[in-house]
């Protein structure tokens, strides 16, 4: 079927649509402004400093950051970081989607046991990341990455995950499931031919989001990271020990990972969907 | 001993403290088209889901042919469900749908998607086997849906308002189908509908239903001729329903007529509205006590003697056409 085309044409516009218009265009450029202004001064030449003019175009920033230097070594963090978001990522989503299924129905405590899930979402970052390294000093125990630090992201990636979980599950047709069984099949065959599938891009979603909330994390990980730096951390220590514009170039090249994910995500997700409403030959 | 398709033994289903069927029992022939009818809360839905098991049944016993299915699990009782909204699964293909079924039982891929071919033939959507749920109209949906029950070869075919989401042509049109089906399958179809022309149209039996009980079963033309209550004459419409010394009567819309004076049974008033439909008019009336009462009059007798509303009027039947009611 095709959709009608033709729309009618706007009349005049009240003027509140331009004193919108102009808040929305100054948020715009609240937002972006200062990150285009980094994206370019990472292109500084040689000689150049952090602030404008730039002297010349080159990579030589770039280069810098893969240089092994008196300054800690990039690339490192940056494997540390997507290292421990991946896994991160992993635990918040199954956690979160086998939340998800048993909020499906109610059990007594239900309200209580999700607030409890949840409340972490309100406390003090720097506060959850701060005990956490208490407790371990107290219990003995060595402060690393993929224990504590492990820890401390998920009591932030997790409420989300589980927020974003249930709304996926409500919205999930309950005769999808009465059907497969309808259909013969088991508990296990159910959830692998119907549920998963057909919530899976809720669920990617759900976790690229615990991906990127890992990825830039710092107010939790900096009392418990230990004796390794995540790239945020890293990227902060340099903030205040060293300014060139290797810092802008580092901005620059997180921001492409960053959207590289992102992106990737949504394609996937996209492809998904548009095969499930598109023809194939049988 | 003939063997029923379903018998149902005071079967009750309680949510918490309200009883949403109470106590009913019901025999289904075999290979009959049954339709559970009745206003929206009444139980029928509750009675259709717990004979497919996805309710479970507060009490009461549940066979189906001769099986006491009560506690099985919704694949071992012999019934395929076709859901309201068909549920057919978004992320397959129509032939996929229909095929679920056998890949569950791990039958040979070559051997399930012949299979299902040939049930998507059967509903005559075998061009459309390569699309997705989402390419395909309401009613090309519920044919899939249709062909993904049938292919499970079930004793008894549960619908659950399969009509509903669909525009008035296509519905009569499904109507046909489902009847042409279920005849050449020879299976029972239990069909749930709040519609009593649609009921009418597709039963062999037909169960009324209001607050949780069967308040009638039997034929459509039983149900229609021998109304047993206010509520099934009221409900099954065509009816005149009027308080007499003697206790409620029903009077058939289409028995009565306008007469000036009288000698048989009759109620005066003033013509309310006229509506035209066709071969026939319907002229309602208010009559002196207040009750809305109508006649359903052949075109060429309305038009040799019109009334507009305001006139007064008499409308009367022959005494034989007077059906009493019981009270509730």
């Amino acid at each position: 079927m095709i959709a009608a085309g033709a729309r009618a044409a706007p009349g005049k516009r009240p003027w509140t649509f331009y004193v919108l218009g102009t808040v929305f265009g100054l948020y715009l450029s609240f937002l972006y402004g200062p990150m285009i202004v980094i994206y370019i001064l990472s292109f500084q030449g040689p000689n150049g400093g952090v602030t404008f003019p730039m002297e010349g175009f080159s990579l030589v920033w770039f280069r810098n950051i893969f240089q092994v230097g008196q300054m800690g070594y990039i690339p490192a963090t940056f494997e540390r970081s997507v290292a421990l978001a991946l896994l991160v990522s992993a635990l918040t989503t199954a956690m979160s989607v086998a939340a998800g299924f048993a909020f499906r129905r109610r059990f007594p405590g239900a309200s209580l046991v999700f607030y409890l899930a949840v409340a972490s979402l309100v406390m003090p970052s720097l506060l959850i990341g701060t005990g956490i390294g208490l407790e371990f000093r107290f219990l003995g125990w060595q402060t690393g990455l993929f224990t504590s630090a492990l820890g401390a992201q998920l009591t932030w990636t997790l409420p989300f995950g589980m927020f974003a979980m249930f709304a996926i599950v409500n919205r999930f047709d309950r005769s999808y499931d009465e059907a497969a069984s309808d259909l013969g099949a088991s508990a296990w065959q159910r959830l692998r031919h119907v549920t998963l599938p057909i919530l899976l891009p809720g669920i990617i979603g759900v976790a690229m989001g615990a991906f990127t909330l890992s990825y830039d994390e710092y107010a939790r990980t900096t009392m418990t990271s230990g004796t390794q730096n995540t790239l945020p951390l890293e990227i902060y220590a340099l903030i205040s020990s060293a300014t060139s514009p290797v810092l802008f170039a580092i901005g620059t090249l997180t921001t492409v990972v960053s959207f590289t994910v992102i992106g990737g995500t949504l394609w996937v997700i996209f492809r998904i969907q548009r095969r499930r409403a598109s023809s194939r030959p049988a | 001993m003939m063997p029923y398709a379903v018998e149902l033994v005071a079967v009750t289903k309680r949510y918490g403290t309200t009883v949403a069927v109470d106590g009913i029992s019901l025999r289904i022939p075999r290979a009959s088209y049954c339709c559970l009818l009745g206003p929206s809360g009444c139980g029928k839905t509750s009675t259709l889901r717990m004979i497919a098991g996805h309710e479970e049944v507060s009490d009461g016993d549940i066979l189906i042919s001769d099986r006491n299915v009560t506690d099985l699990p919704p694949v071992r009782r012999g019934t395929a469900m076709m859901f309201q909204s068909y549920a057919l699964f978004p992320h397959l293909n129509c032939l996929d749908n229909v095929a679920f079924s056998l890949k569950m039982r791990k039958v040979a891929k070559a051997e399930r998607l012949a299979a299902a071919r040939e049930f998507l033939t059967l509903v005559h959507m075998d061009g459309y086997a390569g699309r997705m749920p989402a390419q395909l109209s309401g009613g090309q949906q519920q044919r899939v849906a249709l062909a993904r029950a049938l292919i499970t070869r079930p004793d008894v075919l549960l619908l659950d308002e399969p009509l509903s989401a669909l525009d008035p042509f296509l519905r009569v049109r499904m109507r046909d189908e489902l009847k042409r089906l279920q005849r050449e399958l020879g299976i029972a179809f239990i069909h749930v509908t709040h519609s009593q022309e649609e009921a009418m149209a597709l039963a062999d039996m037909m169960v009324v239903m209001n607050e949780g009980r069967i308040c009638q079963s039997g034929t459509p033309r039983e149900v229609f001729d021998r109304p047993v209550s206010r509520f099934i004459a009221r409900f099954i419409g065509g009816h005149n329903v009027l308080a007499t010394p003697s206790g409620p009567i029903a009077v058939r819309a289409d028995r009565c007529r306008l007469a000036a004076t009288t000698d048989e049974p009759h109620v005066s008033g003033r013509v309310a509205a006229v509506e035209y439909q066709g071969a026939l008019v319907r002229v309602s009336l208010v009559t002196d006590p207040g009750d809305e009462v109508s006649a359903l009059v052949p075109d060429s007798v309305f038009y040799a003697q019109p009334v507009q509303p305001g006139d007064p009027a008499t409308l009367a039947w022959s005494a034989h056409d007077t059906h009493r009611l019981n009270e509730a």
